[in-house]
This record gives C-alpha cells, structure tokens and sequence, in this order.
C-alpha cells in the first residue's frame, strides 16, 4: 500500500489532472463507444423492421 | 403466422444444411453469420464480465499496488492505460487486415464483416494511446506532443485506420467495400512496419527530444498490472467488437429469413 | 510483353499531350505551394535553406497525390479500362505503363523543376543536386504506391481528398528517406543510406505495386 491517505490518493503526487484524466478519458471512450453501439443496434433494428414492412407490402 | 411458419423451416433447414456441410469440420459452420450471431451474443456478457473484473484487478495493481517512480513520481502511472491502449491498437490493425484478407481470398463475408467491425474499435484505441500519450508526455517530458518514433508512428496508424473506415463508407456496394478495403488493410499491414523503421530513421537522424526508455527494471508488479490491464482492455475490445459486429450482420443480412425471424422474436 | 508497353506508354503520353492544362495544372501547383512556404514561415534565409529539402518534397507529394486522379479516371469514364482489364494483355502490365506514363508527365517535371526551385530557398548546388536525385527516385515511387489508391477509389464518392487521406500515410517512408537524402550534409553517411532505401522503396514499389493496383481495379470494375 503505497498510499497514506484517500487524499494523497486523489492527489497522486501532484499529477491527478494527468493521471485521472488519462484513466478518465478512457472511461469516457468507452461510454461513447457503447451509447454509439446502442444507437447502432437501434439502427439495425429499423433497418430490420424497413424489410419486413418491405415484404409485407409486396404481398 | 403461415409466413413466419415457412420461415422457421428454411432458417432451419439452412442451419441443418450449414452443419452438415463441412463434414466432420463442425466448427466450420460458425463462418456462417446466422451460426456466429447467436455466438457472438452469448459471448459478449461474458467478455464485458471479465474485463470488469480484469480492470479491477488491474487498476488495484496500477493504482494502489505499484510504487511510485523514482524519476517520474506517480506520473508514470498513465502507461498503465496507455501501454495497453497501444498495443491494442497495433493488434486490432493487425487482425483487421488477417480477417480482411481471409475475406478477399475465400470469399467469406463474414470475415470482411469482422474486419469492418474491427476497424472503429482500433481506431479509438489508437486516438487513446495518443491522448494518455500526450497526458503522460506533459508532466514527464515537458511537452503535450514530442515527436518520438513510437507517437508518430500511432498517429500514422490513425491515419491508416481512418482511410480503411472512409473508404468502406465512401463505396456503397458492400461487396466493392470489403473487398477494397481488405486490399487497402493488407497494403497497409505491409506498410507499417516500413512506416515504422523510416519514423525510427527520421527520429535518430533529427536528434529529436531524447526520450528516456521505460527504466531498464520494472518492478514485477507494474509488469502484472500493465498485463492485468491489456488483458482487461483487450476482453472489452473483443466484445465491443462483436457488439458491432452483430449490427452488422443484422443490417446486412435483412434481407434474410433468420434475421426477420430473429427480430419478430425478439421484439416478443 | 515489351510492346504492350510502348503501346500503352505511346497511348497515355499522346492523350497527356491532349489535355496540356490539366498536366500544367499540378505543376503550377507544385511551383505555388514551393512559394507558400516562404510566405508563411518568413524570408529568412539560413531558414529556408534548411528547410528547403522538406518543403520541396512535400510540394512533390501533394502535387504528385494530386495528379494521380487523372490516372484511371478518364479511360473508366469512356469504358477503356474494362476493355483494358478484359484484354489478353496482363493487367499488371499495363498498369505499368500507364504509371510510367503518368510519371512522365506528372513526376518527371517535377524533378526538373526542382533545381530552378532550390534556387528560391538558396540552396547550394551540391545539396540541390541530392535533392533532384531524391525526388528522381521518389517520384516514381510515390507515383506507384498511388496507382493502388488510385484504383481504390475509382468512381468513389469524395474522389481527391479521400485519395489523399488513403495515399499521404503510405508515403510517408518515401517521404522521409527523400527528403532525408536531400537534406543530409554532402557527403555524409546518411545521404547515401537515405538514397538506398529510397531506392529499395522504388525497387518494391515496382515489383508489387502494378499487382495490388490490377487486384483494385478489378475490384473496382466488378
């Protein structure tokens, strides 16, 4: 254990806006990431939807 | 209900067809996106789990475990996300261009389908290993950018990946997409090593910042965590992957009975 | 073999001659965007000069990527290159010509202009003779390596740019030992090493680029 305290922990000698933004963008990335496949599934999914009322309508 | 009838009987004849095709090679019929599909589904919460749990156990090792460094204080702590994010970021190029090509010689569409769902992926990781480089850079080295052949040549691969994406989205035949682009990965994977050596020449030959290599030890711990964590991102990156993958699949195959069928059920 | 060649070299520099301005057209690029450079970074000389060996090899290859839309994109819009692709001459051959072709219209230039440009920067001659030999080498290569971007984006939407965004990473190597064999001091060590690779660059760009651009075009022509 390296660390004396929960604040020297946030501090991380001096570099937290380094540190945690280097942690915190990669979070981040990866929040985008998923929202952006979420709405991507959706998108397939009307996509889906489009072919089947496609076919429906041919009948 | 009598059309959704006839489509569960040809989506299983299809799947009972698929399997009996390759023989005794059973494995084979998951190169068929309706056999991948289900897979893939089932995997991805398992992938996501683990990469939580690796990512816990890593960020303990990186974060709470590791000691500080003699030179770079807890500064250092950034390569425990950047050192992955990099390296993530050249495998995942790699692997595009394997599946790519497998798709251009065997006609798989799959394959092209895998190395397009690759390619957003690497392409964040690739902008992460910057950015945390850049992060890194600022406190250690004094600058927000230096012009090492290691943060040169990522860029680089940003570029490479980003021409594989606008490509694919510039062709609007599927067919024509996959294939350029599996031509475009392959003479880029050709490349990078090329790209590499010259950044490399350049760098020495303009006697650029002087960066002082990771320190000739690393304690055993920050290896662990540095592992740990590749592992970590390396699971998300696979799931992620599929995730898109799916979407693919699904976008492109609507055509079909299996992926109507999956849809109206799974709407139930 | 050798007269599929001419004839196709004869072909492609005669429709060139046709269309004078569109050739003229990127080497006035090249020479406007030499003159740029000064005008951004300020008239000092000792500056240019050393900047001189990267500006003129940058021009090079953006005026180079420029041109390369005019390779494939005429004999597509009139149906020639499918007869070109169906013909019983190798593809691959006759791409080479056509990239021979272009490189005598687009790179050749270049490489002779560049002594009148190394005036502009005051650079010696010594080091304006390792550039003209550079950029000989160079073009060449760069003309080659995108033929294969060329055929990728044949018909595509976004046309130049998307090119330019496909081709520029690529040629970064050729970039990098051109420019390092110009810039390196007379007689050093590197100047030779850059030209070497740089040639080896050439050498592979020959061997494997008319393959990969006959593999994109017909997956261009599908």
């Amino acid at each position: 254990m390296n660390w004396n305290s929960w604040n020297d922990f946030l501090a991380m000698g001096g570099y937290a806006p380094y540190v945690w933004g280097s942690f915190g963008v990669v979070l981040a990335a990866i929040g985008v990431e998923q929202l952006i496949l979420a709405l991507q599934r959706e998108d397939a999914g009307t996509a889906v939807r489009l072919e089947i009322l496609r076919l429906r309508g041919k009948r | 209900m009598t059309h959704l009838e006839g489509t569960t009987v040809s989506a299983s004849h299809t799947l009972h067809t698929v399997r009996h095709a390759g023989g005794g090679k059973r494995w084979l019929r998951y190169a068929a996106p309706q056999s991948f599909f289900p897979l893939a589904g089932r995997a991805i919460p398992w992938l996501l789990g683990a990469a939580l749990l690796l990512a816990a156990v890593g960020l303990y090792l990186g974060l709470v475990a590791a000691p500080p460094d003699r030179q770079q204080g807890d500064a250092y702590r950034i390569i425990f996300v950047h050192v992955p994010a990099a390296w993530l970021s050249m495998v995942i190029y790699v692997a595009m261009a394997i599946w790519a090509g497998v798709g251009l010689v065997f006609n798989t569409r799959l394959s092209s389908m895998m190395a397009s769902a690759l390619a957003p992926t690497g392409a964040m990781f690739t902008v992460l290993a910057l950015w945390t480089g850049a992060l890194w850079g600022r406190p250690t080295w004094g600058a927000w950018w230096v012009w090492d052949a290691r943060l040169t040549s990522e860029l680089l691969l940003l570029f490479l990946y980003l021409g594989f994406m606008a490509l694919q989205a510039a062709l609007d035949d599927s067919r024509r997409a996959d294939r350029a682009g599996a031509v475009l990965a392959l003479v880029g994977v050709v490349n990078v090593p090329v790209i590499y050596f010259s950044v490399q020449w350049w760098n020495t030959l303009h006697q650029g910042s002087s960066l002082s290599a990771r320190g000739a030890s690393m304690a055993p711990v920050m290896l662990h965590g540095m592992l740990v964590m590749t592992l970590a991102l390396w699971a998300y990156a696979i799931a992620a992957v599929l995730q898109r993958l799916r979407c693919i699949v699904l976008e492109r195959e609507r055509h079909t009975d299996w992926v109507r069928q999956f849809y109206v059920e799974s709407k139930r | 073999m050798l007269t599929v060649l001419l004839r196709i070299l004869r072909r492609d520099l005669l429709l060139a001659w046709r269309r004078r301005a569109d050739v003229a057209g990127s080497l006035a690029f090249f020479v406007i965007v030499c003159t740029l450079f000064p005008l951004g970074v300020g008239p000092e000389p000792a500056l240019l000069r050393s900047m001189a060996p990267g500006i003129l090899w940058v021009a090079a290859l953006l005026a180079s990527t420029l041109a390369l839309n005019r390779l494939f994109a005429h004999d597509h819009a009139d149906g020639t290159l499918e007869q070109m692709a169906l013909s019983s001459a190798p593809l691959p051959l006759i791409v080479a010509g056509k990239v021979a072709a272009h490189w005598l219209v687009s790179g050749l230039p270049l490489v002779l202009l560049a002594p009148a440009l190394a005036l502009q920067f005051d650079l010696g001659s010594e080091a304006a003779g390792a550039l003209t030999w550079s950029l000989l080498l160079g073009t060449p290569a760069l003309s080659l390596l995108g033929a294969v971007g060329a055929a990728l984006t044949l018909g595509a939407r976004g046309g130049g740019v998307l090119l330019s965004l496909l081709v520029l990473p690529l040629s970064v190597p050729v970039l990098i030992f051109g420019a390092g064999a110009a810039g390196a001091e007379p007689g050093d060590a590197t100047a030779a090493a850059s030209l070497l690779l740089l040639g080896g660059l050439l050498t592979a760009a020959l061997a494997l680029g008319p393959w990969a651009t006959s593999a994109a075009l017909r997956i261009a022509l599908e």
